[in-house]
């Protein structure tokens, strides 16, 4: 008789397949899902890794912009989810990030100030800002055990508010429905910046934002695995009891794990005004902190992969654009999700041909 | 401020939040199903959005509403499968499941109801007055004079809870959520029972965005639910998983949702000052954050709370 049963054992070679098996049959799904909305699924394909991927400098650099929000509220999520703390909110917090930003290169600081320290204070009060926001969910979590996925996907949308109360009321241009342009010392250098001296970096929109979120993911590789705060972060997420009995304090653990992963987030949202639109508007971002979740998940909340991962689902996005509708991204998402955790379970269980055991020795040979 | 008549506006306030907290209150009941069987299932929004569209879609190809409505049915009772499937027999990280049936959902209405985008009248649910009791003051216009899902659900809610608390099934399902190890040595099929009200909890918070694009707020505009499966996941802990509390919960935040618009019409306020609608609008978002806390405090006081095994698996192999 053929039964499945738990591995005891996983195989390292079995670890890795699974996210690959799971994209693979995302793919497959995908296109069943896509034919059926009377798309034709290898164009679409075809076109995203085109788009993304395979044209040329300016497809790489594109994706490196899409990719570098993706990373930074990657990151965000990876760490609170280390902690087993649910902020699915970095797209609130990335917004406000953004707010901050924009508040400081053109309202509060001098038009005329130098490009250093206008970068480090619009990244600083996008940090701040994000951070505050995430720190609320912390707070409720740590004082009264509130459900964080909830009070911070609530937040969210108070942000995405917030930030249209701005642009369409005190700071409008002129009316429209964005802030004035950032001045040019409120720009992150782009590598077409160079274009004078390099005429091939020319049209290359590719930011340092990039460099901020490359130095982030070491930055979270350090705190996670070399110091005894991550240590606390790693115990706290694996199980909160023997956190509590190692003497984590957890509570300040909750607060400033979710600070920290907000900071990202908001950080995020400075690269993005600065890097990209260069002033805030709505619907600037494609919902990067919510992507974002998948990101963290597909890298197995491991910072050097997220870096990988970031680029690739960049490349997604980038492709995105030019397939509609605009739901296919995060239809995509879903479907990767759920591969990736039917494939995940089907490595746990093996197939073997056995009699069916003794029912009277079931309890005792499993428990062991 | 003098012309404003304050009790007519909080009448068709009260009406108003009543039409309007509907939606939530199915896909909130749908939620307390599910979550009583011990399973977790966060993809209401997916869940009410997908919903929305195949009702408005098939409504719009048959002509027939009802058959929007079942349509809606079907499409929840399907997509939360996948989520029940792998939440309890590949054990699978229920936030993460059902985080992924959330993208789907969303994703999913956004893919297949473009083409449905703009067209405007279709086949709707009828809506109409009780008689006797749609004529008594005040009670009348604001709980009797509705469309037909309104009344549907006010059969709906007793029906449900006295499943729950009174039938051996709600035994059972109680059970589940509270102590599966136990349920099971009685006999109890725990993993059946869980996938059986995850789907059925599913298939209710479709319906709940088919009431709003078929009733409520008639038409298919892609997000149109704007976050109210993401708070009738907080209405849920509100309610104390408690059908009859639901009610009251749902109605309150039908009648904040509503606010922004409604006043809007008292001169004075909205229209000297514009911005406020900003603000207003952020309502139902932190007044779902202060429901939250109020609720955790107040279940730690009165010792009601989530059911003690919810978002564990269950397996034997594993006690």
């Amino acid at each position: 008789m053929i039964r499945v049963e738990r591995r005891t054992h996983v195989p390292r070679w079995l670890v890795w397949t699974s996210p690959v098996a799971g994209i693979l049959l995302a793919l497959l799904v995908g296109s069943a899902l896509l034919a059926l909305a009377g798309i034709d699924p290898l164009a679409a394909y075809a076109a995203i890794v085109r788009a993304g991927f395979l044209g040329g400098a300016y497809a790489l650099s594109d994706t490196a912009v899409k990719a570098t929000p993706l990373l930074l509220c990657g990151l965000a999520c990876a760490l609170a989810f280390r902690a087993n703390l649910w902020n699915v909110g970095a797209e609130g917090q990335l917004l406000l990030g953004a707010w901050a930003a924009t508040g400081v290169a053109s309202f509060w600081l001098p038009g005329d100030t130098p490009r250093l320290p206008m970068l480090l204070a619009m990244g600083g009060a996008a940090a701040l800002a994000g951070a505050a926001w995430s720190a609320v969910p912390g707070v409720l979590r740590a004082r009264w055990r509130v459900n964080e996925i909830i009070s911070s996907l609530m937040l969210v949308y108070v942000a995405a508010r917030w930030n249209n109360y701005w642009i369409y009321g005190p700071w409008s241009d002129r009316g429209f429905q964005l802030t004035p342009r950032f001045p040019k010392t409120a720009w992150l250098p782009r590598l077409s910046d160079w274009a004078s001296e390099v005429p091939a970096f020319a049209g290359l929109t590719v930011h340092a934002g990039l460099l901020v979120g490359l130095a982030a993911a070491v930055a979270v590789w350090v705190l996670l695995s070399r110091t005894g705060w991550g240590f606390g972060v790693r115990l706290l997420g694996a199980n909160e009891r023997a956190a509590r009995y190692a003497g984590v304090p957890i509570r300040w653990r909750i607060v400033s794990v979710m600070a920290l992963s907000g900071g990202l987030a908001g950080l995020a949202g400075a690269c993005e005004v600065s890097g990209v639109v260069h002033r805030l508007q709505e619907n600037f971002s494609p919902g990067y902190g919510f992507t974002a979740i998948l990101v963290a998940w597909l890298a197995r909340l491991n910072p050097w992969a997220v870096i990988g991962v970031a680029l690739l689902l960049g490349g997604l996005l980038v492709g995105g654009r030019e397939v509609q509708p605009a739901g296919i991204p995060l239809m995509l998402q879903g479907v990767v999700l759920f591969s990736l955790i039917f494939c995940e379970a089907a490595i746990r269980y093996r197939i073997v041909r056995s009699t069916p055991p003794d029912p009277g020795l079931v309890g005792g040979g499993d428990a062991r | 401020m003098s012309g404003t008549d304050w009790g007519a506006f909080a009448q068709s306030l009260c009406a108003a939040g009543v039409a309007r907290g509907t939606p939530l209150l199915y896909a909130t009941v749908g939620e307390i199903l599910a979550e009583r069987s011990g399973v977790l299932n966060l993809g209401l929004e997916g869940l009410m959005l997908a919903g929305a569209m195949a009702g408005f879609g098939v409504a719009h190809l048959t002509g027939n509403a009802w058959l929007g409505l079942a349509a809606a049915l079907g499409t929840g009772a399907l997509l939360s499968l996948l989520h029940a499937l792998s939440a309890v027999y590949l054990r699978a990280d229920q936030v993460v499941s059902s985080l992924a049936l959330a993208f789907l959902g969303m994703g999913l209405a956004s893919v297949l109801g473009a083409p449905l985008v703009g067209l405007g009248e279709v086949a709707r649910l009828p809506a109409f007055p009780i008689p006797l009791l749609g004529r008594i003051p005040v009670l009348g216009p604001v709980f009797f004079d509705h469309n037909v899902v309104v009344y549907l659900s006010y059969l709906l809610i007793p029906a449900v809870w006295f499943y729950i608390h009174r039938t051996r099934p709600g035994l059972h399902l109680r059970a589940s959520g509270e102590n599966p190890a136990a349920a099971d040595a009685l006999g109890v099929r725990v993993q059946l029972i869980r996938v059986g009200h995850v789907v059925a909890g599913g298939a209710l918070a479709s319906v709940a965005g088919a009431t709003l694009s078929l009733a409520i707020t008639p038409g298919w505009i892609d997000g149109m639910t704007a976050g109210q499966g993401w708070i009738a996941l907080a209405l849920v802990i509100f309610a104390g998983w408690s059908p009859l509390r639901a009610m009251a919960g749902a109605y309150l935040f039908g009648a904040i949702r509503r606010l922004p618009l409604d006043l809007q019409g008292v001169p004075g306020i909205v229209q000297d000052n514009p911005n406020l609608g900003y603000f207003l609008d952020m309502l139902p978002y932190l007044v779902t954050v202060a429901v939250l806390v109020f609720a955790g405090r107040e279940s730690v006081r009165r010792r009601v709370g989530a059911p003690a095994a919810l978002g564990k698996p269950f397996g034997r192999e594993e006690r």
